[in-house]
């Protein structure tokens, strides 16, 4: 029983830590679609972690943390949409500043707000819900069945997402937008709108991805505490192939890598814990170069549209 | 990076005035200041106060002018590391990752290479800085050309693997006996460049990285390898067919923008801090991206660019005690900067587009 409890546990751990990878991957997936590249995922996950920590702390509900960093998400899927769809700027260097931005604007207001004191301000947090009846099934019960609210969230929406992209009218538009932008233009789909769309919708998920790291696996905020998820995600959904199976499947693996460093430190491996700590970063790029030949990344991306 | 798409008919970026681009970094500049000022007072403080204590920090002084001449430098580098992978149309998101393999590489050699004169000495190191960085980026180049990885991933988890991989090392081959702070020991005397202005902090690593400026140029303006790059860099299909190797190119590219964002680590060792601490940079990788932007891929532009931000970094602290504004802020004026640059380069270019479909009259124009 010792064996099977300890794997049911290590599933556990890695659903956990793979959730807010998958939401920002999923975000990401549809920004992405609609042909936009958004390399600020990172950013977009700071500072809704600090809007969800501050959320949560003024208004004493994590559900208020939650919208707080939804909407701080959505903000910046709105510049960036402005910048990039309106403006039509370069794609990539509006995704550096966004990251810049969110690392930095949560940094100073986190100070502003919270000081630099030693003590954390007591805030509401996520707590694990149980699903009744399953959760008591041994090993798979405590494994699948017993997280936090937006773990299945974000589960739940691997097949909600699957199915607006793939067997939905608006799914095949924001497509068809970010395979061929200039037909869809003629057949009466408003590129622009589209493209504010998903890049508002989608950072709002990928924010969602960042409030569960403040006020779900964390309870408060710290400056550095994304740590490459925004990139990761990125990686995901090029090793996913742009699905959303494919993105829960590659956030599964890479933080996989987490639970492979858990175990070699409990079983005193020899091996330095900063090594340890590259694991996933390492896996992500060994993804990548195993599997980015063969996705297949829709055929607008990054390229900027001009109407007319 | 700018400039690589493609453009409305003649006024293209790569054929814009240098005036015209000036002006645009300029007026840019001042806008992001100015929101980071509503900012500031929004949040509750005295934009003017926190303005004018950052001055004081940046240039009250000869000691604070000084200390604005050591910040730039390793500004310097990094954005030339940025503004070269770009003019290649690349994406080089590592150069903190290069920075800090730069930096322990220089460190080996400052260290382990004894009896040399400093006239051999510091350049090895210089050498051993940019071999460190150049491998650390020609990772992320080897990888996209042989399997495609996007280098905008694989840089910046190099960052992290490298940042990783230095706290390893001063925690444990290379730290100091008998081992109580996590650090390495300091750099032979004979590896510690010389001082620029006396009684200051500035150094003569400020002069070696305006000699590599002048070497950039010269690369990239001067010589045919550097036309090639530049002819990928505006569109690498094209230049593919035209015969260049671009594969080789982004190789190429790749090494030397990290061993340029090396150099950056050297110098903090050898003129700065003279031995490996696992925080050798507080963020100068980052920098050179809005540091390049600013400049427009530039020598000179990289240069004024340099000096506006190792301002805000020398300055930042003296605001953070005076004006109580956290120094953090500094990031999020760059951030301005550099999303305020991109929209007025886009509503210029905007205007012109206009202006040129008026001049054409009836004539066809999309």
């Amino acid at each position: 029983m010792g064996v099977l409890n300890s794997i049911s546990s290590y599933i556990a751990t890695d659903i956990r830590m793979a959730a807010p990878i998958l939401l920002a991957g999923l975000g990401l997936l549809l920004v992405n679609w609609s042909g936009l590249l958004y390399i600020g995922a990172e950013g977009t996950m700071l500072i809704s972690a600090f809007a969800a920590v501050a959320g949560s702390f003024y208004l004493g509900s994590v559900w208020a943390g939650l919208l707080f960093g939804m909407i701080a998400g959505a903000l910046f899927g709105l510049i960036f949409a402005f910048l990039t769809v309106t403006l039509r700027a370069n794609q990539t260097v509006v995704g550096v500043a966004l990251n810049v931005l969110g690392a930095s604007l949560s940094a100073t207001l986190n100070r502003v707000i919270f000081g630099v004191e030693t003590t954390i301000a007591k805030i509401d947090t996520f707590e694990t819900m149980a699903i009744p009846g399953l959760s008591k099934i041994p090993v798979i019960g405590p494994a699948f069945f017993n997280h936090m609210p937006i773990v299945y969230l974000a589960f739940l929406m691997v097949p909600l997402i699957s199915f607006f992209l793939f067997r939905t009218q608006q799914g095949l538009n924001l497509r068809s937008v970010g395979e061929n932008p200039r037909v869809s233009d003629t057949l009466g789909i408003n590129v622009y709108r589209t493209r504010y769309t998903a890049s508002i919708l989608g950072n709002m998920i990928i924010g969602i991805g960042g409030a569960f790291l403040s006020t779900g696996l964390l309870n408060f905020f710290t400056e550095d505490m994304v740590s490459g998820r925004g990139y990761i995600a990125l990686a995901a959904v090029i090793f996913g192939k742009y699905k959303p199976a494919g993105v829960m499947l590659a956030a599964m693996i890479f933080m996989a890598g987490n639970v492979v460093s858990n175990i070699l430190q409990v079983s005193g491996a020899a091996i330095p814990y900063t090594f340890l700590t590259m694991i996933p970063y390492v896996l992500t790029i060994v993804a990548l170069v195993v599997f980015a030949s063969r996705a297949v990344a829709p055929n607008a991306l990054g390229k900027p549209y001009k109407r007319g | 990076m700018i400039g690589i798409k493609k453009r409305g008919k003649k006024n293209n970026t790569q054929g814009k005035s240098g005036a015209q681009q000036v002006l645009v970094s300029f007026f840019a500049t001042v806008v992001a200041l100015l929101l980071g000022m509503l900012l500031i007072s929004a949040l509750g403080f005295d934009p003017v106060k926190a303005f004018s204590s950052m001055l004081i920090g940046s240039f009250g002084s000869l000691n604070a002018f000084a200390e604005t001449l050591v910040k730039m430098t390793p500004l310097i580098y990094t954005g030339m590391s940025f503004a070269l992978a770009s003019r290649c149309g690349l994406t080089n998101l590592g150069m903190e990752g290069q920075l800090y393999m730069g930096a322990l590489a220089g460190t080996a050699a400052g260290i382990y290479l004894t009896g040399l004169p400093a006239a051999i000495h510091i350049p090895l190191t210089m050498l051993a800085g940019f071999l460190g960085g150049g491998l650390w980026g020609l990772i992320a180049g080897s990888l996209k050309v042989r399997f495609g990885a996007s280098e905008i991933i694989t840089t910046v988890m190099l960052n992290t693997i490298a940042i990783n991989f230095i706290d390893y090392m001063v925690n444990g081959p290379m730290i100091e006996p008998p081992g109580i702070n996590c650090q390495t020991p300091p750099v032979q005397d004979s590896a510690i460049l010389g001082n620029l202005i006396p009684g200051t902090r500035a150094h003569m690593g400020f002069i070696i990285a305006l000699v590599f400026v002048l070497l950039f140029w010269l690369y990239l303006w001067r010589s045919k390898p550097g036309y090639e790059v530049r002819v990928s860099g505006l569109n690498m299909e094209a230049a593919r067919y035209s015969g260049i190797n671009t594969n080789k190119n982004i190789l190429l590219v790749m090494f030397l923008a990290g061993g340029l964002a090396g150099l950056a680590g050297w110098n903090e060792i050898v003129a700065v801090q003279i031995r490996m601490i696992p925080s050798v940079s507080p963020g100068y990788g980052f920098d050179g991206i809005a540091v390049s932007l600013v400049g427009n891929n530039a020598p000179l532009g990289i240069i004024i660019g340099a000096f506006l931000f190792g301002a805000f970094r020398a300055g930042g602290n003296r605001m953070q005690i005076m004006a109580k504004v956290p120094n953090a802020i500094v990031s999020v004026i760059q951030a301005l900067v550099i999303i305020t640059i991109v929209a007025s380069q886009m509503v210029l270019e905007k205007w012109n587009d206009r202006k040129l479909q008026q001049e054409s009259g009836s004539k066809e124009e999309v």
